[in-house]
């Protein structure tokens, strides 16, 4: 059960990534995005990161798509133009796209030892307890210091955006 | 029994209980802003209209579903799925009740009991938005554009607010599950108090209640921030161009939506399926004692009928609420009845206060509506959240 619902949203992710490349239109590849999320959320959740799955789906799924969503729909920005592509680009890029991907494939199954495997549910730290926990004590420092550099960007964004008073 | 049979026979009664509510809502809500504006209400279509509902579904089926020429197809018919799916997924973690023993089969009154239920219903009410969003940009149509804008906008900004409102009494529970939630919250203070989270110490969950109620309001597109549908500037706002099943589905999203953050919040402050003050004071018996008072009233309208039909259908519903009341009081039937009657009443209390508002209140200007959540209701909640962890943290 937890192999075909692995599968599933594996195969999921695969498809919505390879469909945001492949579509024009800004708002479909936007929503594919959405769809990678979602699929790696579940992966998440499979693997026993309860609280790091719904944060994906809160953060990113939720908060940081929608805005982009909200940012394309109030441009109006419409489908991008093909242009021709370059003779090399067309004759080389998906030889050359399976043969880099079979490389990271090859030296992952050749550094990480066999029996070393992911097993569905058999961690059990992840819940927002455990998570709060390691967050407020192991890696307190690394987590301030990242609160005040998306500070430092927040108020950066506010100084852009206002207008210029004389 | 079989664990999947189970789920799927609960997920089947959960769903069909959840959209004939939602059908009967439309009917509740007609019905209880009429009483409020001095009219009748749906009055045709079956005694005191019940039917209505019915042949509205019936309407909606059996009418053509129009797309609009230059709408973007895929995303157009894909935006309701998106609307209704969200919005039916969420209360797939709601528990109705205690865990209940049927014929030997112990079971949970709710679908799924996850440990961190609270936080799938963040997630899931911040996926709601791509439905509405969508829908309203594939419409192809200047009105559908702004309202999806709207709606977009304004989910994003009452989030926030809500999300804090929800921290703080998960302060003092100290568990996001809500299961562990409501038996934090059972038991009595001085006895007859209940330890419900808007009573709780350290600090009264009060506020928390009222803002999360505010961003509910405006989470659900409904009076006073329904800004996404204003019909008196943009027709319908997103669903505009919807017609026939299409339509339906956005409103059924819009309705379950409402049920599932009234059970939230019933769930979160008024301390779920615990009844109102102790069972060794007779809370018990307050369900049998509500439906009698209903049958009385109906039996006594049936013997001064106004219209032709009083005479038969005043004494039929006087009977099934005879039949209730009995049921309350069966041994076997009583642990399941009598969590889900003090549950339901809390939910639709604050449906009433939901429908109430849309009655009385005027809508909101634009800029009002992002000012009160940006520069109020954000910096009181987080202010309130604050008190609350430092009382939590005292004591």
């Amino acid at each position: 059960m937890d192999g075909l619902i692995f599968l599933t949203c594996a195969f999921i992710a695969v498809a919505c990534a390879t469909n945001l490349v492949l579509q024009t239109h800004p708002i479909s590849s936007a929503i594919s995005l959405v769809g990678v999320m979602v699929s790696l959320a579940v992966l998440y959740l499979l693997l026993g990161g309860e609280f790091i799955g719904f944060a994906q789906l809160i953060v990113y799924a939720g908060a940081i798509m929608v805005l982009f969503v909200f940012v394309i729909m109030l441009l109006n920005a419409g489908a991008e133009r093909q242009y021709k592509r370059s003779v090399w680009v067309t004759v080389l890029g998906v030889p050359l796209l399976f043969g880099f991907l079979g490389l990271v494939a090859y030296f992952i199954q050749s550094r990480v030892p066999a029996t070393d495997t992911v097993k569905f549910g058999a961690w059990t730290g992840g819940s927002a307890r455990d998570f709060g926990r390691v967050l407020f004590s192991t890696y307190l420092l690394p987590f301030e210091v990242t609160s005040i550099l998306i500070l430092i960007a927040i108020v950066g964004a506010i100084v852009l955006a206002q207008k210029e008073i004389d | 029994m079989n664990f999947f049979l189970l789920t799927v026979l609960k997920a089947v009664i959960i769903i069909f209980v959840l959209l004939t509510f939602c059908a009967y809502l439309t009917w509740i809500e007609r019905k209880v802003l009429a009483h409020i504006q001095l009219r009748p209400g749906p009055y045709r279509v079956g005694p005191h209209g019940l039917l209505q509902p019915l042949s509205d579904v019936v309407k909606l089926i059996t009418k053509e579903g129009v797309i609009p020429a230059n709408a973007n197809k895929v995303f157009y018919v894909l935006a309701p799925f998106l609307a209704v799916a969200t919005a039916l997924l969420s209360i797939s973690v709601i528990p109705f009740g205690p865990e209940i023993e049927i014929f030997g089969i112990k079971t949970q009154m709710g679908l799924a009991d996850l440990n961190a239920s609270a936080l799938l219903i963040l997630a899931i009410s911040s996926l709601g938005v791509y439905g509405i969003a969508i829908g309203g940009w594939a419409s192809n149509s200047k009105y559908s554009l702004l309202g999806g804008l709207r709606s977009s906008a304004q989910m994003i900004s009452y989030e926030l607010p809500m999300a804090l409102a929800i921290a703080a009494p998960l302060l003092i529970v100290n568990t996001l599950s809500f299961r562990e939630m409501v038996a934090a919250q059972s038991g009595y203070w001085l006895g007859f108090i209940p330890k419900w989270n808007v009573f709780a110490g350290p600090f009264p969950q009060i506020f928390s209640f009222l803002f999360f109620l505010t961003a509910a309001f405006a989470e659900t597109n409904r009076v006073p921030f329904d800004l996404p549908e204003a019909e008196s500037e943009l027709v319908a706002g997103f669903h505009t161009e919807y017609s026939s099943v299409n339509f339906a589905a956005f409103f059924t999203a819009e309705y379950a939506n409402i049920v599932t953050i009234c059970c939230v919040a019933t769930l979160l402050f008024l301390g779920g399926w615990t009844p109102l003050w102790p069972a060794a004071y007779g809370s018990d018996y307050v369900p049998s004692v509500a439906f009698l008072a209903v049958a009385a009233v109906m039996l006594y309208h049936a013997t001064q009928p106004l219209r032709f039909w009083d005479k038969y259908t005043y004494p039929v519903f006087g009977l099934i609420a005879l039949v209730f009341a009995g049921a309350f009081q069966v041994p076997l039937l009583k642990p399941i009845l009598i969590p889900l009657f003090w549950f339901a009443a809390k939910t639709l209390s604050l449906i009433f206060v939901f429908i109430w508002i849309r009655g009385t209140l005027p809508r909101f200007r634009y800029d009002q509506l992002m000012k009160f959540a940006w520069t109020f209701l954000f910096p009181v909640a987080l202010v309130n959240l604050l008190i609350t962890g430092l009382l939590v943290a005292l004591t």
